[in-house]
């Protein structure tokens, strides 16, 4: 089945009241943010679009794919699987070398040039991390920011999802503005469940959720993705005291006043 | 009366899916009753009891391998579940010798596999997996895109008929489809009869004999170098 659109239905909230954003729609080539304090609800919706909800599910929300339902116990083929979630618990437990893994995922995958797609996955997820990641190390001993990279890779080049699910990637030290930029030029469907401004800025739309229920649709405008630019500003201040402190350095004041005035230059 | 069978290695998630299975029944007016087999520990029909209120067993198969204690119990096990009225009866077995399976001819085998247990696993626990109608494989939320879809493909590859449910039990994402299925199995047919061939031979070392090496054990034996032979009648 060839995904073009999935809509999400709203349903009711943590107060059986009905959700005020009663449909939206994700169209290849989106990228959206879902946003609001913890507990709110905002992993139960990305499960809900995992699952293809159909009244089934607390929420009662009901996902369909070009306009139509998914039959219950419709299984879908593993080699074309359409959705990708990668959850703050989602992890890489296989002990084998990265590129044997990733070997394997191309071969159950059925990709026409194993060794070219491996390059690309981890081309990409190298331009995710600061710490390269090497074909011969165990898939067990790669950093946080590392797994992160690669498991976004994988999914993105040899998974070819057509819609992946992030749930908070942001703590996990991985350069956010290349992932957005990277990711746009993948015509996939990318969902993130985010606190973090930029990445919510720099999507199509986001959508507020509160106490379980989705309350508002925002699509970004031209003021908002200026903003998004002088929030890259301070991150980028904050980023570079990062790498300092973790190069050793002492900090001051003084170096951070520096560090803000060539800011509003 | 309708009879599912669910399998799978220690801790794979197998009580956590029927609790899930349980609560949807009940809401459907379904009235099952619930038996745990296991070789020496079992609290599962104690916590099932109290938290459905419905009617529960365990059985401590001992010695025996507790596949093994199912085929020689079973009817009994039926008979108890007849006469507490009930419509379905959920039997969960701590399959161990991955040479049998628990299986029955007409009621529904469910084997529970966790996706944390590495993408070897489909390859090595044979007929558990390879006689089950359904397959259901837990703790999605824990693993890799990548690799829940290589353990995917390689159940497939060890039983290309099955069907394959991939769920979050905790959450109860991927239980409605199991729970349809259940509804849609058939009523056991009495005799029952096991599924599949039994594996073969004698189990010497099941019978207690403790001396290491082949010379000292009589059935299907064989070599280190995999080759099998028969000693006996
Ligand atoms: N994260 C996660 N944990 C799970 C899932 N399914 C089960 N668990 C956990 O796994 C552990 C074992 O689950 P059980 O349902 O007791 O497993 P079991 O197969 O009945 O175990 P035994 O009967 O003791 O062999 C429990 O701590 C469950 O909460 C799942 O889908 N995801
Ligand atoms: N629409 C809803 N109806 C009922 N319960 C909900 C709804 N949305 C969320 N919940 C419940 O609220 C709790 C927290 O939700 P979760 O998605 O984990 O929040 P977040 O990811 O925003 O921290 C969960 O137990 C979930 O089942
Ligand atoms: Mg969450
Ligand atoms: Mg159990
Ligand atoms: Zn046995």
């Amino acid at each position: 089945m060839e995904i073009e659109k999935i809509t999400i239905i709203g349903g009711y909230g943590k107060d059986g009241e009905k959700e005020k954003v009663d449909r939206f729609e994700l169209k290849m080539g989106d990228i959206i943010s879902i946003v609001g304090p913890t507990g709110c609800g905002k992993t139960t919706l990305i499960n809900d679009i995992e699952l293809f909800a159909n009244n089934n599910t607390p929420s009662r929300r009901v996902i369909l794919i070009n306009d139509q339902p998914i039959p219950e116990d419709f299984s879908f083929d593993p080699k074309k699987h359409p959705i990708a979630l990668i959850s703050q618990h989602t992890n890489f437990l296989s002990d084998l070398p990265v590129g044997e893994f990733l070997k394997i995922h191309a071969t159950v995958r059925g990709a026409d040039d194993i060794e070219l797609i491996i390059a690309e996955t981890l081309d990409f997820a190298n331009q995710l991390t600061g710490e390269a990641i090497i074909r011969e190390t165990a898939m067990t001993e790669l950093s946080g920011g590392q797994t992160r990279s690669l498991l976004i890779a994988d999914a993105v080049i040899i998974g070819n999802s057509p819609i992946i699910l992030l749930d908070e990637i942001e703590n996990a030290g991985i350069n956010r503005t290349k992932a957005l930029e990277l990711l746009k030029n993948y015509k996939k469907i990318f969902v993130f469940v985010t606190h973090d401004p930029r990445i919510a800025l720099l999507s199509d739309f986001r959508i507020v959720i509160k106490a379980g229920s989705m309350q508002k649709l925002i699509s970004t405008n031209q003021e908002e993705r200026l903003a998004a630019g002088e929030l890259k500003k301070i991150d980028d201040v904050v980023l570079h005291f990062r790498s300092l402190i973790r190069a050793g350095e002492v900090i001051s004041e003084v170096i951070l006043n520096e560090s803000i005035k060539t800011l509003k230059v | 009366m309708k009879l599912v069978i669910f399998a799978g290695p220690p801790t794979c998630g197998k009580t956590t899916v029927i609790r899930q299975v349980i609560r949807r029944m009940l809401k459907k007016d379904y009235k099952p009753s619930f038996v745990k087999i296991d070789v020496l520990y079992a609290d599962e029909d104690e916590n099932i009891n109290k938290e459905f209120g419905i009617p529960t067993k365990k059985i401590y198969s001992g010695e025996l391998c507790p596949d093994h204690c199912n085929v020689v119990v079973l009817d009994e096990v039926v008979e108890w579940a007849e006469k507490n009225g009930s419509d379905y009866l959920f039997v969960e077995t701590a399959g161990l010798c991955l040479r049998c399976s628990p299986y029955i001819e007409n009621s529904l085998g469910v084997v529970v596999l966790e996706a944390t247990s590495g993408m070897n696993l489909p390859r090595k626990i044979g007929p558990m997996l390879t006689l089950a109608d359904i397959a259901v494989i837990t703790k999605i939320d824990l693993i890799s895109q990548a690799e829940r879809e290589v353990f995917r493909y390689r159940v497939l590859e060890a039983a290309k008929d099955i069907s394959i449910v991939e769920s979050n039990a905790l959450y109860g994402i991927g239980i409605d489809p199991i729970v349809k299925k259940i509804e849609k199995s058939n009523e056991i047919e009495i005799p029952m009869f096991l599924r599949g061939n039994p594996p073969v031979g004698t189990c010497t070392i099941c019978v207690g004999k403790k001396e290491i090496g082949a010379k000292n054990h009589f059935g299907v034996l064989r070599t280190m170098d995999q080759e099998l032979f028969y000693i006996g009648e």
